[in-house]
């Protein structure tokens, strides 16, 4: 049993898109906090802290989940994945990027680090999807500039270009 | 906002998991999706001593059958049992209703133990579970204990469950007929203002569960079919549940929602079984 007192702070070990990295944090300490504050990690964004707009959305073993709602203690020898995985390191943008960019489906971007890693998630659970399922995903996030329809439109486009021979 | 600091045990076992319950009781919070209980937390609206994070016990991981009953462990996600291949078959109603809980980013983590433990009256998992009879299963050191759904939903976020109590899993009967389901949101993913559940389940009439109208999910049978007795029925359930105003909906507006989806649900479970 795993068993960290108040205050304590512990080293925690995960991998963070495919390094393993560690840090120290107490057992309060949000996981996006700690990707941003411990890890450097700061692609991650953090809007309402409480699990309504999806800006701190990354990857834990794959599934898309709010980091303000998980404790870093629980991706303890977890495998996160975050927005920087996303482009090659000279800076091409991946397949989901370029649709986003091509369709001005972000304009301040404050929120858009969340919506690409959930759509990543979904993307590879649901490879051909309709509009209305692409909303329903979308549903999870709040962006304020863009009335939402150059997301889906960028998500509609990833995933016909992903499907073309 | 942060939370307040809080002890953190992440038990192997159920046994460990009841054994600091036995020592905190009410002090404790057992986490499991965590998707309601830490905003809470960050809103430090709940300051537990003691979280007890039951995501890592593999016995609570687990939908199995038992006794044509579908047992859902206290770990096992939302979007885990959507995904599950036999739910459309075995537990259509849960197919229909799952959608509808949160959004795909909570239900990846969010657990359908942990949506019942909350009691939220609009809720859709513990409206399902009402409406098909259902059990929640209770382990504390002193042993076990089942309870019918109606019996451990008590009212507004309260249930039976005792301090030192562990959820280790909810029980959904296998019940054959047409089921059918309806909620009205502002948006998707929002909590419901109305949702109505149906079973046609062969026998005289059909079960009715509505949720938003009342402290907890109400569970009534009607007559069914395109007759005044059962458009009576209907009114009576309205103004017997009453509804409440909140900012979301005025009582009146919730007994009107009613009346128009009821019908609707149950002509659709109808056709369903049919």
């Amino acid at each position: 049993m795993r068993c960290v007192k108040r205050g304590e702070r512990v080293r925690l070990s995960l991998t963070l898109n495919g390094r393993k990295l560690s840090g120290e944090a107490e057992p309060r300490m949000l996981l996006s906090d700690f990707l941003r504050h411990v890890l450097g990690a700061t692609g991650t964004h953090v809007g309402c802290e409480h699990g309504v707009c999806g800006c701190c959305t990354v990857l834990v073993d794959g599934a898309a989940v709010r980091s303000c709602l998980t404790l870093a203690v629980q991706a303890e020898g977890k495998a996160v994945t975050t927005v920087e995985s996303l482009a090659r390191p000279d800076g091409t943008l991946n397949p989901l990027q370029q649709a986003f960019q091509n369709n001005h489906a972000l304009q301040c971007g404050f929120c858009t680090p969340g919506i690409l890693m959930s759509f990543t998630d979904f993307l590879q659970r649901n490879p051909a999807p309709s509009e209305a399922e692409v909303m329903e995903v979308l549903s999870g996030h709040l962006c304020r500039c863009t009335g939402y329809a150059g997301i889906v439109a960028a998500v509609l486009e990833a995933a016909n270009n992903r499907n073309q021979p | 906002m942060k939370p307040r600091p809080f002890d953190y045990a992440r038990p192997d076992t159920v046994e460990e998991a009841v054994a600091i319950l036995a020592e905190h009781g009410d002090e404790a919070r057992v986490l499991a999706g965590g998707q309601t209980l830490l905003a809470m937390l960050n809103l430090r609206l709940v300051e537990p001593a003691v979280l007890v994070d039951i995501n890592r016990i593999p016995e609570l991981d687990v939908i199995r059958e038992v006794d044509n009953r579908i047992e859902v462990g206290a770990a096992v996600t939302q979007n885990r049992l959507l995904a599950w291949p036999p739910l459309a078959q075995k537990l259509p109603l849960l197919a229909a209703a799952l959608p509808f809980v949160g959004h795909f980013q909570t239900r990846n983590k969010g657990t359908v133990c942990g949506s019942i433990a909350h009691a939220d009256p609009t809720s859709e998992l513990p409206l399902s579970l009402a409406l098909l009879e259902g059990e929640v299963v209770l382990r504390s050191r002193h042993g076990t204990r089942v309870l019918a759904a109606t019996e451990f939903q008590q009212g507004m976020l309260t249930t039976a469950r005792a301090g030192d109590e562990l959820i280790t899993a909810v029980r959904f009967p296998v019940v054959p007929g047409g089921v059918a389901f309806r909620e009205v949101a502002r948006r998707h993913g929002d909590f419901a203002i109305v949702a109505v559940a149906a079973l046609a389940d062969g026998v005289n009439g059909m079960r009715i569960g509505v949720a938003g109208m009342a402290e907890r999910p109400a569970v009534r049978r009607i007559a069914g079919g395109e007759s005044s007795a059962t458009h009576d029925a209907i009114e009576r359930l309205a103004w017997e549940l009453q509804g409440y105003d909140d900012v979301h909906a005025s009582a009146r507006m919730r007994r009107d929602l009613l009346r128009r989806i009821a019908p609707v649900v149950m002509e659709e479970a109808r056709r369903c079984a049919a």
